[in-house]
């Protein structure tokens, strides 16, 4: 790596964080990954409630009260684009919002209250009491309550063990797994058929379990239960009478795979829905799965070929107009980093930057051997570290959510936003369509050329000065 | 126009309205710390840094940045299970370390969070410690607030945290003609109206926090690490010199704020104002400007509230009589409802997720002529407006973007004033002060209330 960005001042790395950055290509120790974060830095991560909150929310007959001062609930009211086709009952913010007294005294009678009342007013199908950091310190008994409401009121009552402190995001991710498994199990499993999955990990943005689900229906595969994109909670309960788990999302719904495997028999596949290549994968090895009924694997075939048809003629006009473009990624989970190196480079972009906020070691090394030598590899980043590799790697698109939206915009570079919080679907194929469509509309749009960093580039492109001149014309107007 | 006004008498919604329910449901408010950061990068070369969990950070970082579309850092000392049970003193001094080298800050200014004030983390000590191992010459400021977030809301720690900054610089030097003007959470182009009128007024100010350039900037033609902007450090310390010091906030009551801790330690006269929204708030306002300045007002801002009243004038029988429910932090709210009830539109319902106990009183002072159509609640939730709306059948909406599905099911406008506006461009550059910014919010509000009226007509006229 050059010593000194090409703008701006120096920014140093911090000592503590020197060995969770790596580059592709280089011989050396393996990355530092799976720590707490390092005092004072100002990491993209959250807190294990934020892991519990992102993977239980879009169940949507359930009431999700988060229990703790306000701030928890109120940061996380309606932020998702996790959509339902029923019930909006998971876009609610509801609180215990615990005050000055409640920390004296405890909580516990809030609660209980809280819970008694809000289940009469809005008859959830089964409830999740999350615990804030302020729970695990006052020592309020969250599953006696829950075990009394349950009894009391004749729905499942989940206590979800999120104290912010006590880990991190991955932790609250299988924290969710242990609460949202209490179901597992208790539906019957009548009339489900040889060929059924569960599609773990995928969460409904944008619609996108509707895509997934539908392409499976189409192959003759049941979906018994989506855990947890435009979940159930009666859907949840006979989840158990599938023949196979397909998990998406790296951290966040192994654990409770893992659970089903060991208590039900049920195997599990990992799989992808970003990108051609990603997708193409899942559904085949699924057909394989059903090896058993060979025209599933005709139909995956037949899917396929229909939709990349339908996809290709336009992802091609894309890759004219991307081809040699550079791209910085930040991610939550690694999983989905390998999903989008890949898909850029079907756009014939390259990725200089990659990170996520959870990947663990053998992630790290699956992307040292995907990316091209150079390639900067970081895990638990923070925006000084981010920038100083966009800049240094001078890329042409971020890729990220929210927090780093601004880091992009400031220093002039496109941005697609592939979090939580995404209104267009980038999952299946029409998803990579999508997801070109939002690569191409930033790093084509016209206003770079006012930006400050980039001003200059373009004038020179502009000086009608030679073969040379038009290159980098071409090159930089796209 | 035949408008049936529906008094809270006629709906039999005397006390209690609803059962009230224990949870929060959608609230109308925010948590202790976000005030404080917001606060803090106000401040020239502040870095915010949050005592606790790691979460509190991000959550926060996200909420301001979908409202500015601008980065903020806010630092942590990443709390751990270890730290919670024997402390945090270590995560704090290697976090502070840290931040320093990272950043070279001009000020790292700490916030606690839920956590740390449970387990009864000693600041005093551990900013002692700090100092007696780290100091060095010219060593970043070190500042810190108290913000449990079970206790109070944005706003509080907001104040809080201005005060903080205050107590800890401010000195006494000699008298000075310079005026201190604490605004509160007020939005960038708030901020700058307000510097250009102090401008035009030729009164030397320090305006305390203004983040108009730090949270609302140009694009980087090289990295900042820090964006620049905030209040100087130096004119921070002045503050105990100035001639006046003028805060915004007719619900601050008893309130430790900055203005007052420059009263009682520097004898710098406070002039607590409503917040200058609408024509008599911005009046009075005025009026300090004057007796400050010692000028009379400059005839372009006369012009400009002549040009106001000219404009009420044109547009008063589209409003007149219109219910209007009004929601947001309680001195925002007061400054909306003033503006409201100038107009002639009923502010049926003033909500707000706070609790200073003087909503009520602050309204009353500010609109002597509030009648008993008003519902006035404070510790409100969006989902008790939402149940109130069902009930009272309003015209127009009037605050932040949380407010946007009630009106949207109850198909009326919404004006989105305040923090956050979260589904916009531009949010955090809604004029709210001033004559031009009651002329703003008046051309709003009297058009999309007209465009309700086109867009429901069978009609149609395109001339209206």
């Amino acid at each position: 790596m050059t010593p000194t960005p090409p703008n701006g001042p120096e920014i140093g790395i911090l000592p503590a964080r020197q060995s969770s950055i790596v580059e592709a290509g280089k011989a050396g120790a393996g990355i530092s990954c799976g720590k707490h974060s390092a005092a004072g830095s100002v990491s993209q991560r959250a807190c294990v409630f934020c892991g519990s909150r992102v993977v239980l929310y879009p169940i949507s007959d359930a009431l999700h009260l988060v229990h703790g001062p306000i701030g928890c609930a109120a940061y996380t009211w309606d932020i998702r684009g996790a959509l339902s086709s029923g019930p909006q009952l998971h876009r609610n913010s509801f609180s215990t919002d615990l005050q000055e007294l409640d920390v004296v005294y405890g909580g516990e009678k809030k609660l209980y209250n809280a819970l008694i009342e809000l289940i009469d007013a809005y008859q959830p199908r089964a409830a999740f009491i999350y615990s804030t950091c302020i729970v695990g310190l006052i020592g309020d008994d969250v599953h006696r309550i829950c075990k009394k409401v349950e009894m009391e009121k004749g729905i499942p009552v989940m206590p979800v063990n999120s104290v912010g402190f006590q880990g991190t995001k991955k932790d609250g991710y299988k924290a969710a797994c242990e609460a949202v498994y209490r179901l597992v199990g208790t539906g019957s499993t009548a009339a489900i058929k040889p060929h059924s999955v569960n599609i773990l990990g995928d969460f409904n943005l944008a619609g996108e379990t509707w895509i997934i689900r539908n392409y499976y229906e189409r192959m003759g595969i049941q979906v018994v239960s989506c855990i947890t994109g435009d979940a159930r909670v009666d859907d949840i309960r006979r989840a158990h009478g599938a023949k196979l788990n397909l998990v998406q999302c790296s951290g966040s719904m192994t654990h409770l795979a893992k659970m089903m495997e060991r208590d039900h028999g049920i195997p599990t596949k990992r799989v992808s829905y970003f990108g051609i290549e990603d997708m193409s994968a899942a559904l085949y090895e699924t057909a394989k799965f059903f090896s058993d009924a060979p025209e599933i694997m005709e139909r995956a075939q037949e899917l396929v070929r229909e939709e990349v048809a339908a996809i290709y003629p336009k992802l091609r006009e894309y890759r004219t107009r991307l081809e040699g473009k550079r791209a910085a990624i930040y991610v939550g989970g690694a999983f989905k980093a390998f999903s989008l190196v890949r898909a850029l480079k079907l756009l014939g972009m390259e990725t200089s930057v990659v990170g996520s906020q959870t990947g663990n070691d053998e992630d790290y090394k699956q992307l040292q051997e995907m990316c091209d030598p150079g390639t900067v590899i970081v895990d638990d980043s923070n925006p000084l570290e981010l920038a100083k590799f966009c800049l240094e790697k001078d890329v042409d698109l971020f890729v990220g959510g929210v927090k780093e939206r601004p880091i992009a915009y400031k220093l002039g570079i496109g941005f697609c936003d592939h979090n939580h919080e995404r209104k267009e679907p980038l999952a299946g194929f029409v998803g990579m369509l999508n997801f070109a469509r939002e690569v191409y509309s930033t790093v084509a749009s016209p206003v770079w050329q006012f930006a400050p960093r980039r001003a200059d580039r373009y004038r020179k492109a502009a000086e009608p000065v030679g073969a040379a001149a038009k290159e980098t014309l071409k090159e930089v107007a796209v | 126009m035949n408008i049936k006004v529906v008094t809270a008498a006629e709906l039999e919604l005397d006390e209690p309205r609803h059962k009230h329910c224990t949870a929060t449901r959608n609230a109308c408010k925010l948590c202790t710390p976000l005030g404080a950061c917001l606060a803090f990068r106000g401040i020239e070369g502040a870095i915010p840094f949050l005592h606790g969990s790691q979460g509190c950070s991000t959550y926060i970082r996200r909420y301001l940045i979908s409202h500015f579309r601008e980065p903020i850092d806010i630092a942590a000392s990443n709390f751990s299970e270890e730290s919670a049970i024997f402390g945090g003193a270590s995560n704090f001094m290697t976090g502070v370390q840290n931040v320093v080298r990272q950043y070279r800050p001009k000020m790292v200014a700490v916030a606690t969070t839920c956590l740390s004030e449970t387990i009864g983390e000693d600041m005093d000590r551990m900013f002692h410690d700090y100092l007696r191992d780290h100091w060095t010459e010219g060593h970043p400021y070190l500042v810190k607030v108290s913000t449990p977030s079970y206790s109070g809301t944005h706003m509080d720690g907001f104040h809080a945290a201005v005060r903080a900054v205050v107590a800890a610089l401010a000195t006494p030097l000699e008298r000075t003609r310079r005026v201190n003007l604490f605004g509160g959470m007020l939005s960038t182009a708030d901020l700058r109206h307000l510097k250009e009128l102090a401008r035009d007024f030729g009164l030397p100010l320090t305006l305390l926090p203004d983040y108009s350039d730090s949270m609302d900037g140009e694009t980087w033609s090289e990295y900042e690490k820090l964006q620049s902007g905030g209040t100087p450090i130096d004119d921070i310390v002045a503050t105990g010199s100035a001639q006046v010091s003028l805060e915004f906030g007719r619900t601050l009551g008893e309130f430790k704020t900055a203005g007052r801790f420059l009263e009682e330690r520097f004898n710098v006269p406070n002039r607590r104002l409503g917040l200058p929204i609408g024509i008599r708030e911005t009046d009075a306002f005025f009026e300090q400007l004057e007796l400050a300045s010692g000028q009379a007002t400059p005839a372009e801002h006369r012009k400009e509230r002549g040009r106001l009243v000219d404009s009420l004038i044109d547009g008063h029988k589209y409003v007149f009589e219109k219910r209007a429910i009004v929601y947001g932090e309680e001195d925002l709210v007061v400054g909306l409802a003033s503006l409201l009830s100038e107009i002639g539109i009923v502010p049926v319902l003033c909500a707000s997720g706070g609790k200073s106990g003087r909503l009520a009183k602050s309204l009353r002072e500010a609109i002597p002529t509030l009648d008993e159509r008003t519902e006035i609640r404070e510790g409100f939730d969006f989902a008790e407006i939402g149940e109130f709306a069902d009930e009272c059948k309003p015209h127009i909406m009037i605050g932040s973007s949380k407010g946007y599905s009630v009106a949207r099911k109850l198909g009326i406008p919404l004006i989105r004033a305040g923090f956050p506006i979260h589904d916009r461009i531009g949010g955090q550059r809604i004029l709210h002060l001033g004559y031009r910014g009651a002329q703003q919010l008046f051309d709003q509000i009297v058009n999309a209330l007209m465009e309700a009226k086109q867009e429901s007509s069978t009609v149609g006229y395109s001339y209206l």
